[in-house]
């Protein structure tokens, strides 16, 4: 009896399973490279990497429990960026720089709102094309040019931001840490993160329910947006540099980890600490793997293994094997509108 | 459970309501009525027209002529909608539209109605004892092995049904709409479905049974509407009319055409 209430206890426990794939990892690059691992400095390595990659994560698990997808957070991290820059430098205030830059990601993700939720276009479509215009925007606006803002190093809002707890911690883990709780209530006990779990779900059944489906969806692309901006405003910080192509390489990393967290691509089951583990799974793999002496070429190689098996832990342990879920997975973003 | 006393003598009622899409006639000069506490089956063959009735009674789309009353007052369709219709009491169950599939059971419960602080924030706990207090007190779930945190997909045909029912009931609902409730069910299921129909009437509420099992809808209506192409043909009280008869009449009507 003892046992089975602990063993259902533990079961409860959020993405358990990715949480266990997680140590594991750490394990082996402990025993492997143990002269890297032992010591502090590559975790506060991770500390430091991680936060814009897991912020924009925990963001884009909203969307994809709501069934859609933002391909476009690429383009914010360029596109604020460079607003953060531009009005630093232009009024001298990085505070209103700041709330600029959040407000051009809340600009794109009501844009890709209005699209989705109003007019219709499936999000991969809308968000796909964002991606482009919003990236164009950018190199017009720069001059293609990058834009160094090392005087910002002067002005409290850059140690509030990525500063050092204690001259170790970055502040900048703190930071997307706070996001993730945040996020987690809104997701698992605020009304919205319901709604958008029903929608992802079944939307006919939110919308039978009473639920505001168009509004939910455009706050939804809004708040992606904004979180976006976020993570941008993180990267050029830490950076003090703005360059055009700053947002490129973290779109596929960004979904591997939302996927590697157990996040359902057919929508109505998200999971903030699984997409937290997952952003760190992927965040700490390169680096991993060189350190731990398997060689740089491996890296690619190891980060679709551990994606696959996160995969497959997840459909074990979780509900997906459901086959009404199956059947929704084939109707997933990816294939809505193009039948 | 207490019958409720109902202060009116028809939950819904139609009078000469018509219904055209473009130049095609789905409804004709339907005259129609569910009493309070009663149970009305609604029988017709794909087609009939019974699922446009059943959207203008909840809101969906207004008539193209012809009155509605509910609760015994006029509704005024200009200001009618699917949440007005909520909000008269009148809650409609469909098949495969009422549960979300990967949510636990409360927050089924309570979606579109959470109990939530002025933040928008859930009262998870209070949440969950109401649904708890459901499913023991108004659909009889004991000791099935279901709790509360119940993925819906874990969950029978029959007790899917039963979720809803049971939500509809605790949210006041004066007329529950069934709409095929035991289509694809195996037996067993269905009679779980009739028991929780049944609860409905013990309960003092009224509900429109929509089926074309005649047997289904025989054992629970208290009166029953044929549909067909529009019209309707009869209404006939269950106590004039066996189930043979009723069978053999709609088999007679069904040659004649």
């Amino acid at each position: 009896m003892f046992l089975k209430n602990a063993s259902s206890k533990i079961k409860q426990i959020e993405s358990l399973p990715i949480i266990l794939v997680y140590f594991i990892i750490m394990a082996s690059f402990l025993l492997m490279a143990p002269q890297v691992f032992t010591g502090y400095r590559i975790y506060m390595s991770f500390l430091q990497t991680v936060p814009p990659m897991l912020v924009l994560a925990l963001g884009l698990t909203l969307v994809i429990t709501a069934g859609e997808i933002d391909l476009s957070f690429s383009a914010v991290i360029a596109f604020s960026g460079f607003v953060f820059c531009y009005v630093f430098r232009t009024f001298d205030t990085p505070w209103l720089a700041f709330i600029m830059a959040l407000a051009s990601g809340a600009l794109v993700g009501y844009i890709n709102g209005i699209l989705i939720a109003k007019i219709g276009v499936p999000s991969i479509m809308a968000t796909l094309a964002a991606q482009f215009f919003w990236n164009g925007v950018t190199i017009l606006l720069s001059g293609g040019l990058s834009w160094n803002i090392k005087e910002i190093k002067e002005y409290v809002i850059h140690p509030f931001f990525v500063g050092r707890v204690g001259g170790i911690i970055p502040v900048q883990s703190i930071w997307a840490l706070l996001v993730a709780i945040f996020l987690w209530y809104i997701l698992n006990r605020h009304v919205f993160g319901e709604h958008i779990s029903f929608i992802g779900d079944n939307v006919d059944v939110a919308r039978v329910m009473g639920v505001n489906v168009v509004t939910t969806k455009i706050q939804l692309f809004i708040i992606m947006g904004i979180i976006s901006s976020f993570a941008a405003v993180l990267l050029t910080l830490e950076m003090i540099n703005f360059w055009t192509t700053q947002g490129s390489g973290f779109l596929l990393p960004v979904m591997a980890a939302v996927f590697i967290g157990g996040t359902s691509i057919a929508g109505g089951k998200g999971t903030i600490v699984g997409s937290f583990f997952g952003a760190y799974i992927v965040g700490s793999l390169e680096a991993g793997v060189v350190a731990s002496g398997i060689g740089g070429y491996w890296t690619r190689l190891v980060t679709g293994l551990v994606m696959a098996i996160s995969v497959i832990l997840n459909i074990i342990f979780g509900t997906s094997k459901d086959k009404k879920i199956k059947e929704k997975i084939k109707d997933s973003v990816f294939l809505k509108g193009i039948k | 459970m207490m019958s409720q006393k109902k202060s009116f003598e028809y939950a819904v009622r139609m009078v000469d309501i018509e219904k055209y899409f473009g130049k095609v006639a789905a409804l004709r000069g339907i005259n129609f009525e569910v009493g309070a506490n009663e149970v009305v089956g609604l029988i017709g063959d794909n087609g009939a027209g019974k699922s446009t009735l059943i959207k203008i009674i909840t809101g969906v789309f207004p008539p193209s002529g012809g009155e509605l009353y509910i609760r015994d007052e006029k509704v005024d369709f200009s200001k009618y909608s699917v949440k007005i219709a909520h909000q008269l009491g009148i809650e409609t169950v469909y098949q495969d539209k009422s549960l979300g599939d990967q949510q636990p059971l409360w927050r089924n419960f309570f979606i579109g109605r959470q109990i939530k602080n002025r933040f928008g924030f859930i009262n998870v706990k209070k949440e969950k004892e109401i649904a708890h207090d459901i499913m023991m007190n108004v659909i009889g779930f004991r000791g099935a092995g279901i709790t509360v945190d119940s993925t819906v997909s874990n969950l029978s045909g029959g007790e899917r049904q039963g979720v809803a029912i049971g939500r509809a009931m605790y949210f006041d609902a004066d007329l529950i709409i069934l709409d095929e409730p035991t289509i694809a069910l195996s037996l067993k299921e269905v009679q779980k479905v009739l028991d929780f129909v049944n609860k409905i009437k013990q309960s003092g509420r009224s509900c429109i049974y929509i089926s074309h099992m005649l047997s289904h809808v025989y054992m629970i209506a208290d009166r029953f509407f044929i549909l067909d192409r529009g019209k309707i043909i009869t209404s006939i009280e269950k106590s004039q009319i066996s189930l043979t008869e009723l069978n053999d009449f709609l088999l007679k009507y069904a040659n004649k055409k």
